[in-house]
Order: structure tokens, then sequence, then C-alpha cells
């Protein structure tokens, strides 16, 4: 784990990056990634999160600009901005059930190929995808899912980059911070070693690479 | 007593005790004001929390505790929170009692429509589907009728939620179950008539010999 400012971790991600961007209706976000993803104009972004969240807040901060060219998500309803981009075509919207959003993700964090679920047979979700019976049940295969960065936000970091999440802005950090090939940190707050208990860390420090120092 | 206040208070009769409920945006929400005095439930928000309290007193809410609309809401004693691997698990897996959601239409056979509008309004489906697949009791909450036109019809000419048949729908004006797979009246609101039901019905209700008025 390195720590670098966030100004320096946005730097690393090129355009047309494949992006996963923890947050549930911009709860749990890393808000000042966002700020900087805009700041520096990264354009074409893959952007892989629950929700479009509203204007001004969260991811929703990348629609007003046009930075984001597909999107993977479960809701974007709230964001008027990326409904009418998506309505128009101009940008490609895929959307998913969000428990099979976040088990996707989570095979792919996991090493699996994907996860058979029951969720969306008999519906839209289920064009272009296998039927799998087991036991006389009828299940999706859904495939897994990464991405090359993902942005996640913890309430507590201490120094080697252990993760605890608080209330209801853990949501799909967790699960995002296995899933990217380089994984960037915003913590509330970063505390020294031993503040979080073993038992009490969520996400491990081997998992995080980079961690943005506040302040 | 006006529709959504109807609707809302009768679907509150169907919560047992110690159930674990999941309440969509819109009129479900409601109901959590109306659990009969002394039940004991918990209400789940599918963005990571069991245990679901009112909305904070001025100066009392927190930024990372809110609902799945993004909104600040409480916990109450006895409260945990997890991810949405657990979250969906919980409703996947059948650990959730009853679910209330929202509906654009019900058809007769009880299927579900309720996240798009093809071309006009996209929002996507959020939890919906997997509530609806994965809940023991699937319960709509829906407005009768919308500008005139009934949302209890013949076939969903929307895209469908799920293929999994919903259990109840709670209206302004009835109460319709699927005994047997067939869309049935099973109570009228209030000073409603089984005629005036049926004339902002689309769907082909079967009608018991006995349709009682909902108790509020």
């Amino acid at each position: 784990m390195k720590s670098v400012s966030a100004e320096e971790a946005v730097a690393m991600i090129p355009n047309g990056a494949s992006i996963m961007v923890g947050g549930f209706m911009g709860v749990g976000t890393p808000e000042r990634l966002l700020d900087e993803l805009v700041r520096q104009k990264k354009a074409d972004i893959a952007l892989i999160s629950n929700d479009a969240a509203v204007p001004g807040k969260g991811v929703g901060k990348l629609f007003e600009g046009g930075q984001v060219s597909r999107m993977i998500g479960t809701h974007i309803g709230l964001n008027p901005k990326a409904q009418q981009q998506m309505l128009a075509n101009e940008i490609t919207v895929d959307l998913i059930p969000q428990g099979t959003f976040v088990e996707r993700i989570r095979a792919g964090g996991c090493g699996l190929g994907g996860v058979l679920t029951p969720t969306g047979v008999g519906t839209l979700v289920e064009q272009g995808k296998q039927r799998v019976e087991v036991n006389g049940k009828t299940f999706l295969l859904e495939t897994a899912l990464r991405a090359d960065f993902a942005l996640v936000h913890a309430f507590l970091s201490d120094y080697v980059g252990n993760l605890s999440y608080a209330l209801t802005a853990r949501n799909f950090n967790p699960v995002m911070a296995m899933a990217a090939d380089t994984v960037i940190v915003t913590a509330e707050h970063i505390v020294p070693v031993g503040v979080i208990a073993p038992d009490h860390v969520v996400t491990p420090g081997p998992l995080v690479d980079y961690l943005v120092v506040n302040g | 007593m006006d529709a959504q206040t109807i609707i809302a208070r009768r679907v509150a009769k169907e919560l047992r005790p110690g159930n674990l409920v999941n309440l969509g945006i819109g009129i479900p929400t409601l109901v959590a004001n109306y659990v009969p005095e002394g039940l004991k439930v918990f209400f789940q928000s599918e963005n990571g929390l069991i245990g679901t309290g009112p909305i904070p007193e001025q100066g009392m809410a927190h930024p990372l505790l809110t609902d799945a609309g993004g909104k600040p809401i409480s916990a109450l004693p006895g409260a945990a929170t997890f991810d949405s691997a657990m979250s969906f698990g919980l409703i996947r897996g059948g650990h959730v009692d009853i679910t209330v959601l929202g509906g654009l239409q019900v058809d007769a056979a009880g299927h579900l429509a309720n996240w798009m509008i093809p071309g006009k309004m996209v929002p996507g489906m959020g939890g919906a589907m997997d509530l609806v697949s994965g809940a023991k009791r699937v319960i709509v909450a829906m407005q009768h009728a919308a500008k005139g036109k009934s949302k209890i019809v013949a076939r969903c000419s929307l895209p469908l939620t799920s293929a999994r048949p919903v259990d109840m729908v709670v209206t302004d004006m009835a109460v319709i179950a699927f005994p047997d797979g067939k869309a049935t009246l099973m109570e009228t609101a209030p000073g409603l008539k089984i005629a005036e039901v049926l004339a902002v019905t689309e769907a082909e209700l079967a009608i018991p010999d006995v349709v009682p008025e909902m108790k509020l």
C-alpha cells in the first residue's frame, strides 16, 4: 500500500478506463476522487456503479460534463442527466438487478467465472444469457465482473490499509475492493495500526494499492 | 382517508410478529407509519441495514445512515448493518418475509411490471427483481388506476419484474390475491361496491360469495 494525494491517484487513471465506484446514492462514495476525476477531465469512462446518484453528488458529477460513455448499474432514475443521456443514446447503460450486480462483482473478485441466480428468469434481463437447470430449478448464468480501477470509500483506514466501514456507507465498497486491478481508497479517518481490531477489519490491507492522504 | 393512507394502513395489517420486511420507495414506505401498536417487526433497507427507524429529529441525522433513496434515517436498538452482498443474500435467499413494492401494472396472473416504460422512463430495476424473486411474500401497494386507466390489467404490456407472480395487491379500492393463479377480489375499500371496483378493473376478477370490506 502506498499513500498518495487525490491528484496523484486520479492521474494514474487513463481515459477509457473501467472504474468501479463504491456508494449507494452517493453515500459511501469517495467524493474527493470524483472531484478530481472532474477536475482532470477524465473521459470515456466505463463506469460500474450501483446508481447514477443525483446531479452534483457522487458519480452524478461525472454525467454533467459527459465523462461517462458506458455504465453498468442498477438504477439511474434519480439523475435526470444520466436518464437524458441514455435516452438520447449518448451513453450506453446496462441496467441489471442489484443482487446480480453485486454477485457478479463478488465473483470477479473471488476468482469465480460467474454465478447462477434465479433473478431475471423470464424477463428482459434473460436476453442473451444461458439458462442452467440445477435440481429442477432454473437459473441464469451471470458472468463475473471486474474493472481496471476500484474507487473505494472507507470510514477508517489504518497505516497499512486495513479498512472498516460505517453504517450504510459500506454497501458495495468491500466487494469492489476485491474486483479491480488497482484499488484506490479514501477514508474519513486515517488511524494508527491497532485502532481497528483484527476482528473489525472488513477489507484487509493487502487488497489496497493506494490510500489517499487526508487534509 | 386519502388513497395512499388506505393502501398503507391495509398493507400494515399483513405484518406479523418478528417479520423481516422490505419496503420499497413511495407508497410502500408509508406502511411503516401504521405498524400496529406493540407489533415488533424488522425493516430492511437494501442499502445495508436491518432495523430501519423513523426520520431522525432535527440535528440527529448522520450522513452515512440513509435509506435506499439516500435520505437520512435512524436505526433502532438491535439494528445491524452489512454490505450489499449480504443484503441481497438476505433478499434472494428467502430470509425476507414480506416485501412491499410499488407497481405500474399487475396482471390477471399476478405478474408485476414496475421498473420501466420503454422509451419514456427507464430508471432501472434496482433491487425490485431480486425482491420479487426471493422474498417469501410479495405485496404490491399501488393506486388501482392512473388517469382513469386500470393498473390491474389482463396482461402486462410493460416489461415484467419477475416471472414469479405476486401474492397480493392492495390498492385504494381493493385487495386482490391469486389463489390457484387466478386474480380474485378479496376485499373492497370501505364504502365501495363490487361493481364500482370492477368498473375500473381491466383484468377479469373472480368474485367469491362473500367479499368483505377492508378493515382499517
